[in-house]
């Protein structure tokens, strides 16, 4: 029982991230019926940003003498300022790379996502070097047992921080006038303009809301797991898109549950079979599961786009 | 004049739908095109609404400035021009309160916004009965109230009507072009686009036919209806 719940602890961290990203992918496949395969990259410049971003603070704490702040303090800035930052990288990536390729084929707009990732990859590689960055240590771990599990304040940290982003942009998707255009997009993207809203504007919101999603996800990875890398992006965000395709293409609500559901996958194959073996297992059981259900959880059979 | 539309051309994939369309509509006016499918009507109200791209020489002037200087969504919000799509085309994951709303996204009287909302309820009692209901469950005669009382909201100076009749019983068809005639005399200038053309030129002032792109006949309604080609043609004998 220790055992299981304290790989739950695990797998609900494990599972922020992948969530986190998903979301970005889900969002912006909903909103312009595309896949933005530079966002597992998104997700990578977010932990850069936010790398920087804390060494600048602290620099600036300490240099100005000021009466430290509490780490957490730092941190929640760290968070806030790296997610507004990232983005407009998002929206940056949507006004260059995709907005010109909208009536284009969907394979070009595909190698151009894959491209802008690359070019953050490299980019990155050209500016900083090969060496790996260490993500500040901004609060000290605490751990705490409860019952035989171990539980440190950074993993309550992680899971929360994930969960209240995620009810947050539930909110602003069925609240506000842009989440209303949002959801008014995914369901008719051609009749949206003769609401009198501009489609370009809520295009680049949609982007920008995903990026800050996957920046805040990139910190909370350096924060559970403090070495960043250029490449890091790859693999979480390619798992991530799989999150988001078994959450169902633009469902919200399911990119954020199967985002979970692979961090459990992950974390309890791994505790059974041999971990070289957790990828190529965790993976086929998502497969079968695609097999039964091919539009994922939440996703709807509809995907051609009508003309006006 | 409050639109005025000159040589209008436009093609798709280089058929060309519309081979020079000459036409206007004054200030509160109601004005029809009747033709059959494929005669280039929704093609001409895609045009104006800034959905598809026009050929060089086209021109078309709303209130004297040239509209091809606004992107679609400011042709509403700016212009006051809205659009009634064909097959009505509301938003079915959204409530009809949503429906509504989206349709004021740009505007920023909220006084305005109130009024205008509490007149589509008047107008189309129906909708107020199902404000929170989602518009996909909806009939869909109550879309079609829908879809005219999102336009209302979006902008008011003239409404362009693509087929508000179709697939309505004809008790329903009635009661929209009522409504339609209601928001008319308020102020608001319709051009209306229909295959049912008894109809249309029933409830319009003056008419247009087009035939496969081109403009064959015009002038005012009782005139159309009285012309043996018309009645031959689009009002069965």
């Amino acid at each position: 029982m220790e055992f299981f719940l304290q790989n739950v602890v695990n797998a609900l961290q494990w599972g922020s991230f992948y969530a986190l990203i998903a979301l970005g992918y889900s969002m912006v496949y909903g909103v312009l019926l595309l896949f933005n395969f530079a966002h597992g990259d998104i997700f990578m410049v977010g932990a850069y940003v936010g790398f920087f971003v804390a060494t600048g603070l602290l620099l600036l704490v300490s240099s100005l003498g000021l009466v430290s702040m509490p780490g957490w303090v730092v941190l929640v800035l760290v968070i806030l300022v790296a997610m507004f930052i990232t983005a407009f990288v998002g929206v940056a990536v949507e006004r260059i790379g995709y907005r010109p390729l909208r009536q284009a084929p969907r394979a070009s707009a595909a190698i151009t996502g894959l491209m802008i990732g690359i070019i953050f990859e490299t980019g990155n590689l050209a500016l900083l070097g090969a060496r790996r960055l260490s993500f500040p240590e901004l609060i000290e771990t605490t751990t705490y047992t409860i019952g035989g599990v171990t539980v440190t304040n950074k993993r309550i940290m992680i899971v929360a921080v994930s969960l209240l982003l995620m009810f947050a942009l539930h909110q602003f998707v069925q609240r506000t006038k842009w989440g209303m255009a949002m959801r008014a997009m995914a369901y008719d993207f051609a009749v949206v303009p003769l609401m009198g809203v501009p489609l370009n504007s809520i295009a680049a919101l949609t982007f920008g809301l995903g990026s800050a999603l996957a920046a805040a996800a990139g910190i909370l990875f350096g924060v559970a797991y403090p070495v960043l890398s250029p490449y890091m992006g790859i693999v979480v965000g390619w798992k991530a898109f799989v999150a988001a395709i078994l959450g169902g293409r633009g469902s919200i609500l399911g990119a954020a549950l199967a985002g979970f559901l692979l961090g459990f996958i992950e974390i309890f194959v791994a505790t059974i079979f041999p971990s070289t073996l957790r990828d190529l297992i965790a993976f086929s059981i998502i497969l079968l599961i695609l097999v039964f259900r091919p539009h994922g959880f939440f996703g709807e059979a509809h995907t051609s786009r009508l003309r006006l | 004049m409050l639109l005025s539309v000159k040589n209008l051309r436009v093609s798709y994939d280089k058929i060309r739908a519309l081979h020079g369309f000459d036409f206007h509509v004054n200030e509160g006016e109601i004005v029809c095109i009747i033709g059959a499918n494929g005669a280039g009507k929704s093609t001409t109200l895609r045009a104006i609404s800034q959905l598809v791209p026009v050929e060089q020489g086209s021109t078309i002037e709303f209130m004297g400035e040239n509209l091809f200087k606004y992107t679609a969504d400011k042709v509403v919000s700016q212009l006051g021009i809205s659009h009634v799509p064909e097959g009505r085309r509301i938003f079915g994951n959204l409530t009809v309160m949503e429906n509504l709303k989206l349709a004021t996204f740009s505007r920023k009287d909220s006084d305005g916004i109130h009024r205008d909302m509490a007149r589509v309820f008047e107008i189309f009692p129906r909708l107020d009965e199902r404000k929170q209901q989602k518009a996909g469950t909806m009939s869909g005669g109550e879309q079609q109230m829908l879809a005219v009382g999102r336009a209302f909201m979006s902008g008011r100076r003239i409404m362009l009507l693509d087929e508000p009749s179709m697939g309505l019983a004809p008790l329903l068809m009635q009661g929209m072009f009522d409504a339609l005639r209601q928001i008319n005399e308020e102020g608001t200038a319709i051009l209306l686009v229909e295959q049912n053309a008894r109809m249309a030129l029933k409830f319009a002032q003056r008419g247009y036919v087009l035939e496969t792109g081109n403009l064959v006949l015009e002038g005012k309604s009782s005139d159309l209806m009285g012309n043996p080609e018309v009645k031959k043609a689009y009002l069965g004998g």
